[in-house]
């Protein structure tokens, strides 16, 4: 990668000073601002055209969900965005092209005469069993997809990271403890543990995204806690920290200061393929039925209106076709994006 | 090697003792009213029928009284009996099966087992073999090919995979149905006189009955469910298999054995296949545990009476026992796995085992 950069420099050195010529060239404004390490992240990432396929793929989620208001107005002035709104309570889904009857949308939007040509809403994708406008539950949906990630991964990473940096950093009897715990955790299945937890959360905290969120939390942190302490191990031994060390810097300093920035990568790539990896776990309980409550704007909810119909699958495809590939789209571009980070961040990979 | 065979044993109580812990503390989440209908068949009628319950388990109780009950039972104060005890197998009664867990889980393995071994297939076949061939043909098409099917593999949500398996291969073409075998053969293999049960498996019983037809019938039920539960784990098997390969590939044994003029054939296997399938085995313990997660999906669609669909069920109609026995039972067996696979890495890479 370093490559064009190192050959215009005007003296060639030899193979074996490579590591000290990294730091010889010259350095761009944004590299100078934002370190080497991020910008090499950064430049990898725009330059290989699978990560720029996953970063188009996510901008385009998140503006469904920024602008959902526009896409899917609300029906009425008072509604609650997290439920699709329905056209009467029919238990046969209607296909796509139907028009809508009850609760019609008050404002149909501009793009939607421009394209369709028509006055009144339809059902553009359909409809589930008791009417769900599918529609609706996508545009709406992709704020639950984007929501869940980022609450799930958040929590999950802080409790994983906060373990794995102390078992990694002080070793001896409490790496050993929280070693243990972590192999208790990991003895469970992850979509087993996580379905148990949450249909017992269920009915404590009611039907939300919560019983479910906080089940792939409980069985979620222990990758990160797993993997970083690997990588403290490995950092906390360099001569920066040893330094820093004989300097006299407090434990929590060297850990924040000078170990955990070095260490984070690898943990990093994992928490971006989770991003994906955690909305279709969510997903997969809603659609046996665990967790949020029928007609919730959410992909994995949506498509578990099929269960009853799978006799019929040909005629009522698009209650699994639409939110489907939706759920397929948004995690393929997690995944792409966290695979083109994992060949920058592999150093068997750097030197090629 | 044998202190590392030790240790890992020593560790295995350790784990198990804390897998028991957080079954039980998931059972804390309901209070002793809630957890006393779980061990109840009928609905009490008052509320001193409730209390002798919760008396009778000693469900209000401090905390490790209770686990110390709940691992190995306790003498009913009254009748003198030993209720209880997960260690005497007594997992409580399935409120959805309709009978002691325990009794859900032994019948209803089989044809998960059933089901987790067909998978191995593919996911071997397919998924090493398509790995291997990428990284022999590095770069080229089917390279290619095998790193796309693996990245849109990993991205597929099992279930909309599953449900798009049946809405092509059922409802359009009609070539494979749900469920685990024809009306006609699945009332015949339910009489005894006519078809002996030999392990609850039914292509296996239908091998040792000398019934070809009903074992074509059931092969053909297992395709599509085979091929959702494995796709996901030859995903993964494909990318670390490939990447391992070019790993080998690579190093200096591989040049020397080709420079000793030995053919590409002898050097791929002999040396280049020997040493990159040993990372490969340690994804063992995760193909299990993908497979064990796989079941509850795959089984709920296809309609597949096993231990995943129980679990699903359980978990709908908050069959808190039911589930607890499937996940103690799924901890058991990926703790096993994974002390097995441990062990077999050891003997199989002389580096680890002189560590």
């Amino acid at each position: 990668m370093t490559d064009t950069t190192i050959a215009s420099d005007p003296v060639t050195l030899p193979d074996y000073i490579s590591v000290e010529n990294e730091y010889l060239r010259k350095r761009s404004r944004l590299e100078k601002s934002l370190g080497l390490e991020w910008y090499r992240l950064l430049k990898g990432i725009v330059t290989n055209p699978l990560s720029v396929a996953g970063i188009i793929i996510l901008s385009a989620f998140i503006l469904t969900a920024i602008f959902a208001p526009f896409l899917a107005p609300p029906p009425t002035a008072i509604w609650d965005t997290t439920l699709i709104p329905r056209d009467g309570f029919g238990e046969e889904p209607s296909p796509p092209g139907t028009t809508w009857e009850r609760n019609v949308p008050e404002t149909v939007p501009g793009w939607y005469k421009l394209i369709t040509g028509r006055d009144e809403w339809v059902h553009l994708m359909g409809t589930t069993s008791g009417q769900y406008d599918i529609w609706y539950g996508i545009v709406w949906g992709s704020r639950t997809a984007l929501i869940i990630g980022a609450v799930v991964v958040t929590a999950a990473a802080i409790i994983g990271i906060t373990i794995g940096a102390l078992a990694g950093f002080y070793g001896g009897w409490l790496d050993e403890v929280l070693m243990r715990v972590v192999e208790i955790f990991i003895a469970f299945p992850f979509l087993v543990g996580a379905l148990i937890l949450a249909s017992i959360l269920v009915p404590r905290l009611g039907r939300s995204i919560w019983p479910a969120s906080i089940a792939l939390i409980v069985f979620g942190w222990t990758t990160y806690a797993r993997l970083l302490r690997g990588d403290i191990l490995a950092t906390k031994e360099r001569e920066y920290v040893t330094a820093a060390r004989a300097a006299g810097a407090k434990d929590i300093h060297l850990i924040l200061k000078h170990i955990l920035p070095n260490a984070i990568y690898p943990t990093l790539v994992v928490l971006s393929l989770d991003m994906g990896a955690i909305v279709l776990a969510f997903a997969a309980l809603s659609f046996l039925g665990i967790g949020v409550q029928v007609g919730y704007a959410d992909w994995g909810q949506i498509v578990s209106h099929a269960r009853n119909w799978i006799l019929a699958l040909d005629t009522y495809w698009y209650i699994i076709v639409y939110p489907g590939a939706a759920l397929l789209l948004y995690s393929l571009g997690w995944n792409l994006v966290g695979d083109a980070l994992r060949d920058i961040m592999d150093p068997k990979m750097r030197k090629r | 090697m044998t202190a590392f065979i030790i240790r890992r044993l020593l560790i295995l109580p350790i784990i198990m003792v804390g897998v028991s812990l957080v079954i039980f503390t998931m059972l804390q989440v309901l209070g002793p009213v809630e957890r006393s209908a779980l061990y109840v068949r009928d609905i009490p009628k008052t509320e001193q029928q409730i209390q002798n319950v919760i008396n009778r388990y000693g469900l209000d109780d401090p905390l490790l009284t209770q686990y110390f009950y709940w691992l190995v039972g306790r003498e009913d104060p009254v009748t003198g009996e030993t209720v209880g005890g997960v260690l005497r197998g007594d997992l409580g009664y399935s409120r959805t099966g309709r009978e002691p867990v325990i009794d859900v889980l032994k019948r209803k393995l089989p044809v998960t087992i059933e089901l987790a071994l067909w998978s191995i297939v593919p996911i071997i076949g397919i998924g090493i073999w398509l790995g291997v061939q990428a990284a022999l043909h590095h770069n080229k098409l089917i390279d290619q090919v095998t790193r796309v099917l693996a990245i849109l593999g990993w991205s597929f949500p099992t279930f909309v995979f599953g449900l798009l398996m049946l809405l092509i291969f059922y409802a359009q073409l009609d070539w494979f149905q749900p469920g685990r075998l024809s009306t006609e053969f699945s009332l015949l293999v339910q009489r005894p006189e006519e078809f002996s049960r030999y392990t609850g498996m039914n292509s296996l019983d239908a091998l040792l009955n000398l019934r070809l037809d009903i074992f074509i019938d059931s092969v053909r039920h297992l395709v599509l469910p085979v091929v959702t539960l494995s796709y996901l784990s030859w995903a993964l098997l494909l990318k670390v298999t490939r990447s391992s390969m070019l790993e080998a590939l690579r190093q200096d044994y591989v040049t020397t054995a080709r420079s000793k003029g030995l053919g590409e054939r002898v050097v791929i296997n002999r040396h280049v296949l020997k040493n990159a399938l040993i990372p490969v085995t340690t994804l063992a313990g995760t193909t299990v545990a993908s497979l064990l997660n796989g079941v509850v999906i795959t089984e709920t669609i296809f309609n597949i009476p096993g231990l995943g669909k129980a679990a699903a069920d359980a978990a709908i109609s908050l069959d808190v026992l039911t589930m607890l026995g499937y996940a103690l039972f799924t901890a058991a067996l990926f703790v096993l796995v994974n002390l097995v696979v441990d062990v077999m890495y050891g003997f199989l890479d002389p580096r680890v085992r002189l560590e």
